[in-house]
């Protein structure tokens, strides 16, 4: 109530004023999750590099960005999955089996990498929308209809792999994923794509913005941002140019990033993606296609999943029974919610599948480093999951206290 | 205060659910720039006489005719169609998304371009028209882009309705737009009710409130176990003859002398 009613009196007592406190209020709001986020990455950061000095070195650095690619990937889709307010437990199934079509029909079949890589990615997206019908033609829970894709695709993969049970990768073109590192001319050229085209996007929106009379952030606020993502980007591309150089890993989990955040931000699909999550009935009676949207949701899931599974195996050279097992599964749906989209659905960015992965990638690293248990590591990850959850579920408690009357 | 033919006329639409005969024979005529109160007690049939007209059911017998000619309104399309828009009273707007995207939600404006993927919402094309919108009718909320779930009930209702105006609509169905709301936002809402009538449009306003009815109403139209159960013009009739109608009882004076006054 009183956010509320503050802001129209404040409205209402300067009208010609263009609310400078409101715009101040949600950038701060607006950045709150995502700031949140940064803090808790450095204290991490700084508390491994106490503890180990190698931790923040180029060489450990870069190898925690290819540790994350898989995980990050595989938690893009599931940031769809969260947006509708639904769980997909498949996708760490998926992913393995996914790698596996790729694997055998590469190695034991002698397809083309390019068209394995294809088959395999169609696997994701087929069983995605299989997933996605079944959920919404029969109104069963995603919950239960992905909890039995996760036993189902994994007995598929033991099916695929066969009685090998494991399959080294040796085409170039498939291990080059995860294994290709770029020169640093090249590095400093695709950081200058990255710096530039921000920069052009933040200047562009904001000369339609106040061409159209809109009140925009202010030049500072625009500045700030581009300022703050130069300085990542150029710190970034110095630190893996002083090791082996830009991974096409790394490039390949932005592009995904970047081009995701795109569609769920900027089309009228990821609009609606929000509108299902956030009041389906709503979203139903404004003519939305509320099955359709679900459906194509979990096609993404199952997609990026494979996508993830593809470049764990180049990454590890090998796809055995063992892939798309373990905590792949709970850490891809974990990032996420940890680096701020609700689980609760209708709130949250593609950035925190990256962020989530950058914050669980770290905390397993480090503690990789000081040489501590597996015991460790899982219960401090499951703090840390848990404190995030708690920190949303704080977050909605407080948005529903200052929301209706 | 009504001249020519009227927008929308029901005439004798009957609905039956099983056993339940909802609508019996009902009348309604609607005319350009004139807001009329629907009135009835729990089961009147009152929400079931709107959701005929916008298309959630349909009538199993009887006439609707739109601007003069006779249509058929099967599902809801065809009454957004012809230029009929609902506002239902949960209103179902999204709370997590801001003004503009709920006012644009399912009809969003996209910047031209070349494929589907290419094509991006159009959202400073969307603020201003829904700036402009708001402005038209009056509603002051504090920012365009915050969420809908921060707004005061009055402003819910104000977004609610300004979005059934973007299809730019004849007729607009209003249920229940004052419950729940306080004094000063219910005061609001009548203020954009009456701004409706302003444009020329012909509103349909259900409501218990009759204090409420009488504030906005030029003509009060009572249901009572799906009949029609009198017809008031608001200027002429008081409170009392309108309960009576509604309660069925003494109601047949009441009926009877407006009717007298009519012809």
């Amino acid at each position: 109530m009183s956010d509320a009613a503050t802001a129209t009196a404040d409205s209402a007592k300067n009208e010609i004023a263009p609310r400078p406190k409101e715009t101040i209020r949600r950038l701060v709001q607006g950045d709150l999750a995502s700031l949140r986020v940064v803090i808790g990455l450095a204290v991490i950061w700084a508390i491994f590099q106490f503890e180990n000095d190698r931790f923040l070195s180029a060489q450990n650095l870069t190898n925690l960005m290819l540790q994350i690619t898989a995980t990050g990937l595989i938690s893009i889709g599931v940031v769809y999955v969260l947006l509708l307010g639904e769980i997909d437990l498949s996708v760490g199934a998926v992913s393995g089996l996914a790698a596996a079509v790729m694997a055998v029909l590469n190695v034991k079949h002698g397809w083309n990498p390019y068209l394995a890589i294809a088959a395999g990615v169609a696997v994701g997206l087929a069983i995605g929308l299989l997933q996605g019908s079944l959920f919404s033609r029969f109104g069963i829970p995603s919950f239960v209809v992905t909890l039995a894709g996760l036993l189902a695709w994994q007995g598929a993969l033991l099916q695929v792999l066969g009685s090998t049970g494991s399959i080294n990768l040796t085409d170039p073109k498939i291990t080059g994923l995860a294994n290709t590192f770029y020169s640093d001319t090249v590095g400093w050229i695709f950081a200058a794509i990255v710096v530039g085209g921000y920069g052009a996007v933040l200047l562009l929106g904001h000369r339609r913005r106040s061409a159209a009379g809109l009140d925009s952030q202010s030049p500072t606020a625009l500045v700030l941002r581009f300022v703050l993502v130069a300085v990542v980007t150029i710190v970034a591309t110095t630190v893996l140019n002083s090791d082996r150089g830009v991974p096409l890993a790394v490039l390949i989990l932005l592009a995904f990033v970047v081009g995701m955040e795109y569609v769920v931000k900027r089309t009228g699909f990821g609009r609606h993606v929000f509108a299902v999550g956030g009041n389906a009935e709503a979203a139903r009676r404004a003519g939305i296609s509320v099955n359709g949207v679900r459906i194509a949701v979990f096609a993404i899931a199952g997609t990026m999943a494979a996508i993830g599974g593809i470049m764990a195996a180049s990454r590890l050279l090998a796809v055995n029974q063992n892939s798309g097992g373990n905590e792949l599964l709970l850490l891809a749906i974990a990032g996420p919610v940890i680096a701020g989209t609700s689980l609760f659905g209708g709130r949250g960015s593609v950035w925190t599948a990256l962020m989530g992965a950058l914050v669980i990638g770290s905390i397993s690293n480090g503690m990789d480093l000081l040489a501590l248990s597996s015991a460790v590591k899982f219960m401090v990850t499951g703090g840390v999951l848990l404190l995030a959850v708690i920190v949303d579920a704080l977050a909605r408690q407080k948005r529903s206290a200052s929301g209706r009357v | 205060m009504t001249n020519g033919a009227p927008l929308l006329e029901l005439e004798g639409v009957s609905k039956r659910f099983g056993p339940v005969q909802a609508l019996d024979r009902v009348d309604l005529a609607v005319h350009a720039g004139e807001v009329i109160g629907l009135v009835g007690d729990n089961g009147a049939g009152k929400s079931t006489l709107v959701k005929t007209i916008a298309g959630i059911h349909s009538a199993d017998g009887g006439k609707i005719r739109f601007d003069g000619k006779e249509v058929s309104i099967s599902k809801p399309q065809d009454s957004t169609g012809l230029g009929i828009a609902t506002v239902y009273q949960d209103l179902a707007l999204c709370d997590n998304l801001d003004v503009v995207a709920n006012l644009f939600l399912g009809k969003e404006e996209m910047s031209p371009g070349l494929g589907t993927v290419s094509r991006q919402l159009d959202e400073v094309r969307m603020e201003h028209q829904t700036a402009d919108l708001l402005s038209n009718l009056a509603v002051t909320i504090p920012s365009l882009r915050s969420e809908v779930g921060t707004l005061s009930g009055g402003q819910r209702q104000q977004v609610a309705v300004a979005r059934s105006l973007l299809g730019e609509p004849k007729v607009v169905l209003l249920d229940e737009p004052t419950a729940a709301l306080g004094v000063a936002q219910t005061a609001q809402v009548l203020d954009l009710i009456r701004r409706l009538r302003e444009r020329d449009l012909g509103v349909v306003v259900i409501s218990h409130n009759l204090v409420d009815v009488f504030q906005i109403a030029d003509r009060i139209v009572v249901l009572r176990l799906g009949k029609n159960a009198g017809e008031f013009d608001a200027e002429a009739t008081t409170e009392e003859h309108v309960v009576s109608a509604i309660t069925g009882v003494g109601s047949d004076g009441a009926k009877e002398k407006n009717e007298e006054a009519k012809s």
